[in-house]
């Protein structure tokens, strides 16, 4: 498979990128913060992506969706991270749609993943307990209970918590921590009894929830996949997520290059041009090779993606990986070029800064991934 | 099943029956590599068989013309060609400067009579071909450079010095930079030349360098005489045909920071190291520097299989094998600080057989010099970022 997109992909961000560009600019992201929006995100702009096939991307062509994979995903993923737009995307499109079109019973998927195509459902996926990303930790305890199961701790970090009709919760049915067997998924009902949600906000100005579990009641049919052997289930889902992310990150990174370039060739000091300065070329040119690179490593993971799940791992590491740190390299000398514009709030480049900071987090930073493919290759 | 998979099959079970196991195993040391040229020496009977049936097959360079005596395959063949060789481990049959560097810009600038003179005497490991570029004088500002070639009838009649010539000293021919315009503006009055190194006149001189090797040489030209028809592309627009040539050479040389040393650097720091009660090597600030070294080394493998499909779809820049460049050497650079690292004491022995005669120091000090020839990195982010990134002066 050559690594460019094909014509029909190229189509796809075109179009994105035309809908992203119009409706949601970084102004978007800015107004929201600015009210205070209790929602975080536009509803309305969420029916426009339903209208022209996004919501739907990932789920299969039966139950109303397009049927496409990482690659496709990655393209929008990508786009919405040059505006920052907040969007139920990743969450409910992206990991949702992943997590019950694989591992949902026919009754399943049947209930819910039209309804994440035609935009009417919004998703969660609640995994994280403690400061960083490290699944297989997962402590939050699922009890058996006549014939489901009760479901009691804590969770961080849900991305869309406040906002989601449905959660995907990783739990603990049996093992101790660290145990890769044991874990199982389960569809929640937020409304349920027991369960408290707590938007948070976050430095980045997206949606976040910390959720409460007190004793919730599930009853068997709410397991997705086997009991007790979710992490197979879970890990492809988030393999597809940490591909998501990387490409929201390459988006960003080269926004955040875009707009600086253009700084270096507009602002003057000493009676010049700054990119004239050799110091400044040099790092700028650093960057762009970084960026290309991990544009490259992105793409090779998505693809990997979609050729085959189960292989993938190694490369979507390296993808996540590469994109942290690439675009942690991005704000960082966006805002320093910037100079003390690159430090005020007026200016939009903080926001690129505070999203790539919870980009990192999201799904394993690049320690974490890089730790991921030593163990892999057995150091 | 596809054309391509068809391609793909075949081509794995001819390199299954004829590629030779001792040519599967990783190269250790210089002398592995075959070079070719009329004093050719191979290293081994399975040296020289890999060689002639790759050669036979028109596999010494897959995607040139099978008149030249390539392969004739298109991009995506000879992609599959490089990735089955890859999957076993296949060693290169044939390597040399008349094929990553030359046979390129002979490709586009040279006339019908010059490619079939010299091509197939490229693909065939006939002549050895040598590089005259940098001068005393003219490194980084490389169109400075002042040997001259002044006319004299049907000839040129070329003097000067050039320096850090790679194997000058075993090799045939030699494709040259000369002044044929003293006094046009620099870039203008470069002509791109051909001759023989046995030509009367052309001696070499080998530069002994840290690392106890010798592989550049000092040139001089004194009174050496060369047809004009050896000339590729216009009199004085060699410049031209000098920068096309370099996209080739920096492309090459990205490629070190993808060669693997065989095994995977955290086993080779295993070995030394050893590992904790976890089997985590018992190195933690190595142990990260290995693993962010890997997911790098990856990435540069996905960027260089996209270069190449980008330069298949159109959608390539120019200068991007000068991105390419800096990237994948100051990587291989990093790969050997690593390797020194791993090895500890072990790497430092510089002449005992029990260190193959120090070939680890001795190669980790070879590195330093990727980041300087065919452009240093410095001259590599000014490209960039004058030329793609079209940051303004100088």
């Amino acid at each position: 498979m050559a690594l460019v997109l094909t014509e029909e992909q190229t189509l796809l961000r075109d179009s994105a990128r035309g809908l992203i560009s119009d409706k949601a600019p970084v102004s978007h992201l800015r107004n929201l913060r600015d009210a205070k929006d209790a929602t975080g995100f536009s509803r309305d702009l969420w029916k426009t992506f339903a209208e022209m096939g996004f919501s739907g991307l990932l789920v299969p062509e039966q139950f109303g969706g397009s049927g496409l994979g990482a690659v496709e995903a990655g393209i929008v993923m990508e786009e919405i991270g040059r505006t920052l737009m907040p969007s139920p995307f990743l969450a409910t499109s992206v990991l949702a749609a992943s997590a019950l079109s694989r591992g949902g019973s026919e009754a399943q998927k049947a209930q819910h993943l039209p309804k994440i195509a035609d935009g009417s459902l919004l998703a969660a996926l609640a995994i994280d307990e403690g400061a960083k990303h490290r699944p297989l930790q997962t402590k939050l305890q699922a009890v058996r209970s006549g014939n489901g199961f009760k479901l009691s701790g804590d969770k961080a970090f849900v991305v869309d918590g406040h906002t989601a009709d449905l959660l995907i919760v990783a739990a603990r049915s049996a093992g101790a921590a660290g145990d890769r067997n044991g874990l199982t998924l389960f569809l929640v009902d937020p409304k349920a009894k027991g369960l408290a949600v707590e938007r948070t906000a976050m430095v980045d100005s997206h949606n976040a929830a910390r959720i409460v579990f007190d004793n919730v009641e599930v009853n068997a049919d709410s397991v997705l996949g086997e009991v007790d052997q979710g992490y197979g289930l879970l890990d492809g889902v988030l393999n597809i997520g940490r591909g998501a992310v990387a490409s929201e990150m390459v988006g960003l990174s080269e926004e955040v290059f875009g707009r600086t370039v253009m700084y270096l060739k507009e602002r003057k000091q000493f009676g010049k041009a700054i990119g004239e300065f050799q110091a400044l070329q040099h790092r700028a040119a650093q960057l762009y090779i970084e960026i290309e690179i991990t544009r490259a490593a992105v793409l090779k993971a998505l693809q990997a993606l979609d050729t085959d799940l189960d292989k993938a791992g190694t490369a979507v590491s390296v993808a996540k990986a590469r994109a942290g740190a690439t675009a942690t390299l991005a704000v960082q000398e966006g805002v320093q070029m910037h100079g003390g514009m690159g430090m005020t709030d007026q200016f939009d480049i903080g926001f690129f800064m505070k999203r790539a900071r919870v980009c990192q987090e999201l799904f394993g930073d690049s320690n974490f991934h890089a730790d991921q493919l030593a163990r892999g290759k057995g150091y | 099943m596809s054309d391509l998979e068809k391609f793909r099959s075949e081509t794995r079970a001819w390199l299954e029956q004829n590629c030779p196991p001792e040519m599967r195993k990783p190269m250790t040391s210089d002398g592995d590599t075959f070079w070719g040229g009329r004093n050719a020496k191979y290293s081994s009977d399975a040296q020289r068989v890999w060689f002639e049936r790759m050669r036979d097959k028109g596999w010494t360079v897959p995607h040139w013309p099978k008149e030249y005596g390539g392969g004739g395959l298109d991009g995506e063949q000879a992609k599959i060609v490089r990735q089955e060789m890859a999957a076993i481990g296949a060693r290169q049959p044939l390597t040399s400067f008349g094929i990553s560097m030359l046979g390129p810009a002979l490709l586009k600038y040279g006339t019908e009579e010059q490619k079939k003179e010299h091509l197939p005497k490229i693909t065939a490991g006939l002549i050895r071909w040598c590089q005259g570029y940098s001068e005393p004088n003219a490194g980084s500002d490389l169109a400075s450079l002042q040997t001259r070639a002044e006319s004299d009838g049907d000839h040129y009649v070329i003097n000067g010095q050039k320096i850090w010539t790679s194997y000058a000293n075993y090799a045939d021919w030699i494709f040259c930079l000369v002044r044929t315009d003293p006094a046009a503006k620099k870039h203008d009055g470069i002509s791109f030349i051909l001759f023989d190194m046995a030509s009367k006149g052309v001696t070499t001189k080998p530069i002994l360098l840290i690392s106890g090797y010798s592989p550049f040489c000092e040139t001089f030209f004194d009174n050496v005489r060369v047809p004009k028809s050896h000339v590729v592309g216009t009199v004085n627009r060699g410049w031209d045909v000098a920068k096309y040539l370099l996209q080739h050479e920096r492309a090459m040389i990205s490629g070190m920071g993808e060669r693997g040393v065989g095994r995977p650097l955290g086993q080779i720091a295993a070995d030394s190291v050893g590992a904790d009660d976890h089997g985590r090597l018992d190195d933690a600030q190595l142990r990260s520097q290995i693993a962010s070294f890997e997911v790098d080394e990856a990435a540069l493998a996905a960027a260089a299989e996209r270069a190449v499909d980008l330069a298949k779809a159109g959608q390539s820049h120019p200068a991007f094998s000068s991105a390419m460049k800096y990237y994948g050497t100051e990587l291989n650079k990093r790969r050997y600080e690593i390797l020194m690292s791993a090895g500890g004491i072990d790497a430092l022995e510089w002449e005992s057989d029990r260190s193959r005669g120090g070939a680890r120091p001795r190669a980790w000090l070879r590195t330093k010099a990727n980041s300087i020839e065919g452009g240093t990195s410095e001259v590599m982010l000014g490209i960039v970022a004058k030329r793609i990134l079209d940051l303004p002066g100088a």
